[in-house]
């Protein structure tokens, strides 16, 4: 196949059909509505099922349903939409139900606006609901990566029993580039917990009640060694000019393509620096941190928060070296030249 | 005469392993609760119509939530209120399944009220149970949605008041008023009439999911001796002398009759057939790239207008004709506040390598097709860079004089070719031909592309054709 000119959005979707995701259920919400239509245009001509919902709850809980059959289900919705999720998503953790959620983040909090914002990082890398849980979460930052991880995303929540997040924004998600798609996967293994309808399931119970309070502390011991699995495996990042960088920048998303040409612009007037992208928010990539922090002499993180990630960095760094953090938020996107202009400052400080 | 021989129904555990209480073979609800009862119906009509390997029993939040002690069957438990939606996962995600879903009155009929009201409405072909005793049984006595006028609760100590709390809610009356449900009957408990009709009624909506019929939902007035306080006896009663008069019983809603069954069929298509279907079925097509001038390599590109003068879309061309000449390309639409006002603007890099910010702050090109636009992003330029306007749109010159600058009248141009709309086009072929950026072949497969309709393609090619000499025409010598 040759390459395609899409949007994020859309490679998501058809990124998730060649997944094996045959169920999509969501509520319209902007600026992640595309994916629900996409989803609406495409899943029914390969034998799926899309259903709008009546409310983002009940969506996600239609979701819960169709994991607890055993199929590659998802849903996807931005941060107001997300924050009424919540609940779901910490039930589907509890009973270990694989699942894919996307976040399209808008700015916040309340209704805010629909601009681009990075403000959800907390409430979906720290689990977000009640209860000990943590979903993997991936950031793409590029349309291929869109479709990519929305892969990534199925075999992780397979593998692991859990809902894995696609955290992203609008401009990746408007953004049209070209894109390889892969092959469609198209046989699928039966899991021996999944419900299917059948004599030789249906001894399975789908299930977050625990009443013992043994009995629950070892779910969540459970739990926790599956995140730590998790952190051991499948960190992901990428590692741009970091060799013999002195200020090591970081961002995820539509700001570490920002951070990429700031990185470019700076070495080009002589000051070393790299990029450290982290690709997966959980995990996160504590130890190359660690690591960078013994030789560099800044971190310098920026989002389009109030600094939500510059936390996860400072607790890596753990003091080593100083961390500086730049935020924009309310949709407005940091400029490569104000990222600049920060970058050189903080290096003749 | 033959023997009948008194037994529990199949689709029960003999044992239940799952309930933490030290007795296996009690259920843990209380003396005189109707639980029992509707669970006993609903085995025996799993057993009779032999579909228990095949079902699937949702349990939310309520007393009802530890079913899966004694159901053996597949087994969800699911959220406060959204039993009804989890059914609608399963059952989406496994048609051939017959989904149960048992919910009580503040699960149904307050927390989850949306939930049952639209899957109701879509018609899911699902089998509701809605047990209604008036009461929060499992959290202590408290005021349920269905609590009748002055009945005293722990939250309505002084009894339920409607100028407080309103009356109580009505589900079978309001269920049937949906045109999607085929079947909806109220029954109760309080003696062995009106139990064996509750049978015959949790029966009934059960065949008719087996039968594909469907959305049933059978309303249960349902003793809670403990929630009432009352012995077992009393609650009987007061079913019989109270809830009735509040609650009256009978079938709301039939047409089962007159329904066709549901059809599934299971479409399952191939790998080959599936990338067809998502229209990924596309040749590799690479063409080879022009000799570019070196300061016009690398562009970083704005162009902005009028909605509906085809800005997007040029922006789109670009990025398709770049990435069909193997650069790496992003285009990057206006989005958010900058989308109103009726303005339209994108952001097109094509690149000989990987692509940082998509965003175009200061453009090496910018392409204005209107006035407002030429004003706006004048200053933004690149010293160095091109500007390309609408001279025929726009009644004033670039005043920058540290840039390129090519006026060209398209859209006068496209008229007299035959259609305005194409003066975009005209631009594309000018921005090729000025910076001799794309050769004419390329530009000409990325229409067949970029213009859906294919009878407007040969409009388009000359256009594109018309703008590249004009571009040629006046490249700077």
């Amino acid at each position: 196949m040759g390459k395609l000119l899409v949007k994020g959005n859309d490679a998501i979707v058809r990124g998730a059909i060649l997944a094996g995701c045959r169920v999509y259920f969501g509520y319209p919400i902007t600026p992640a509505s595309e994916i629900a239509e996409t989803a609406a245009k495409y899943l029914p001509k390969v034998g799926g099922t899309f259903l709008q919902a009546e409310s983002e709850i009940a969506s996600i809980n239609m979701v819960y349903g169709a994991a607890s059959g055993g199929v590659r289900v998802m849903t996807a919705s931005s941060s107001p939409g997300i924050s009424l999720k919540q609940e779901g998503v910490s039930y589907a953790a509890g009973a270990e139900l694989p699942c894919v959620i996307v976040d399209v983040m808008r700015g916040g909090p309340g209704l805010g606006n629909i601009a681009p914002e990075q403000s959800d990082y907390n409430q979906i890398v720290k689990g977000g609901g009640h209860g000990n849980y943590k979903c993997p979460v991936l950031a793409p930052y590029s349309a291929q990566e869109m479709s990519d991880f929305i892969q990534l995303a199925f075999d992780l929540a397979e593998k692991y029993r859990t809902p894995v997040y696609v955290l992203t924004d609008g401009y990746i998600g408007q953004m049209m580039e070209p894109v390889e798609f892969g092959e469609p996967k198209t046989d699928f293994p039966r899991f021996d917990w999944a419900l299917y309808g059948d004599a030789e399931s249906k001894q399975n119970l789908i299930s977050s009640i625990y009443l013992e309070p043994d009995e629950l502390e070892e779910h969540n011991r459970k739990l926790q060694r599956k995140y730590a699995e998790i952190e051991a495996n499948e960190v992901r990042f990428e590692d741009f000019m970091l060799e013999d960088a002195e200020i090591v920048l970081m961002g995820y998303g539509i700001v570490s393509r920002v951070l990429k040409t700031v990185v470019e612009k700076l070495r080009e007037e002589g000051v070393k620096a790299g990029l450290l992208r982290p690709k997966t928010l959980f995990p996160f990539p504590k130890k190359k941190i660690a690591e960078l922090a013994q030789r560099v002499k800044k971190f310098l993180v920026v989002e389009m928060s109030n600094g939500q990630m510059v936390d996860d960095v400072r607790l890596a760094v753990n003091g080593k070296c100083p961390v500086e953090f730049y935020g924009r938020m309310g949709g407005n996107v940091p400029t490569m030249k104000e990222v600049l202009e920060h970058s050189k400052k903080l290096m003749e400080a | 005469m033959a023997e009948k021989v008194l037994k529990k129904p199949r689709s029960f555990y003999d044992i239940y392993e799952r309930n933490p209480s030290a007795d296996k073979k009690m259920p843990h609800y209380c003396p005189g609760c109707g639980h029992g009862n509707v669970h006993k119906f609903i085995a025996e009509a799993l057993d009779d119509f032999d579909v228990a390997d095949r079902t699937i029993f949702i349990s939310p939040v309520g007393c009802s939530v530890f079913a899966y002690y004694y159901f053996d069957t597949g087994n969800i438990q699911a959220a406060h209120g959204r039993a009804p939606a989890v059914a609608t996962g399963i059952k989406r995600a496994h048609p051939h399944s017959i989904v149960i879903s048992y919910q009580g009155d503040g699960d149904l009929a307050a927390i989850g009220t949306a939930e049952i009201l639209h899957a109701a409405n879509r018609g899911e072909n699902i089998t509701v149970f809605f047990i209604n005793n008036a009461i929060y049984g499992m959290t202590g006595g408290q005021m349920a949605p269905t609590t009748i006028v002055g009945q005293k609760t722990t939250t309505t100590p002084y009894g339920r008041r409607p100028q407080n709390e309103g009356y109580p809610v009505k589900i079978a009356e309001l269920i049937s008023q949906l045109e999607a449900p085929v079947y909806v009957e109220r029954v109760a408990l309080f003696d062995n009439k009106h139990r064996a009709k509750a049978r015959m009624a949790v029966r009934k909506a059960i065949k008719n999911q087996v039968d594909n019929l469907g959305f049933s939902l059978v309303e249960v007035l349902s003793p809670c001796p403990s929630g009432w306080k009352m012995d077992p006896v009393d609650a009987m009663h007061w079913i019989e002398e109270e809830m009735v008069k509040v609650f009256p019983l009978g079938v709301y809603k039939d047409i089962t009759k007159e329904v066709e069954p549901y059809h599934i069929e299971e479409f399952k298509p191939e790998a080959e057939e599936i990338k067809e279907l998502l229209d990924l079925k596309t040749e590799s097509k690479s063409f080879a790239r022009s000799t570019v001038p070196e300061k016009y390599k690398n562009p970083e590109i704005k162009i902005a207008g009028f909605g509906g003068q085809g800005v997007l879309l040029l922006g789109a061309a670009l990025a398709q004709a770049g990435m069909l000449q193997d650069y790496h390309v992003s285009w990057l639409p206006s989005y958010g506040p900058e989308m109103r006002g009726g303005t339209a603007n994108c952001h097109v890099n094509i690149r000989e390598i990987e692509i940082g910010s998509p965003v175009v702050a200061n453009p090496s090109i910018l392409i204005a097709l209107n006035r407002p636009s030429l004003e706006k992003f004048e200053p933004d330029v690149q010293s160095g860079g091109l500007i390309i306007y609408d001279s025929s749109l726009i009644d004033i010159e670039p005043s920058r004089k540290d840039v390129e600058i090519l006026a060209i009248p398209s859209t006068k141009m496209a008229d007299e070719l035959g259609n305005t709309r194409i003066a975009n086009m005209v631009v594309l072929g000018a921005i090729a031909g000025y910076t001799n950026f794309f050769d004419l072949k390329t530009l000409f497969e990325t229409l067949n592309t970029a213009i859906k309709r294919k009878n407007l393609i040969e409009i388009n090619r000359k256009a594109v054709e018309t703008g590249y000499q004009f571009g040629k025409e006046h490249r700077v010598k």
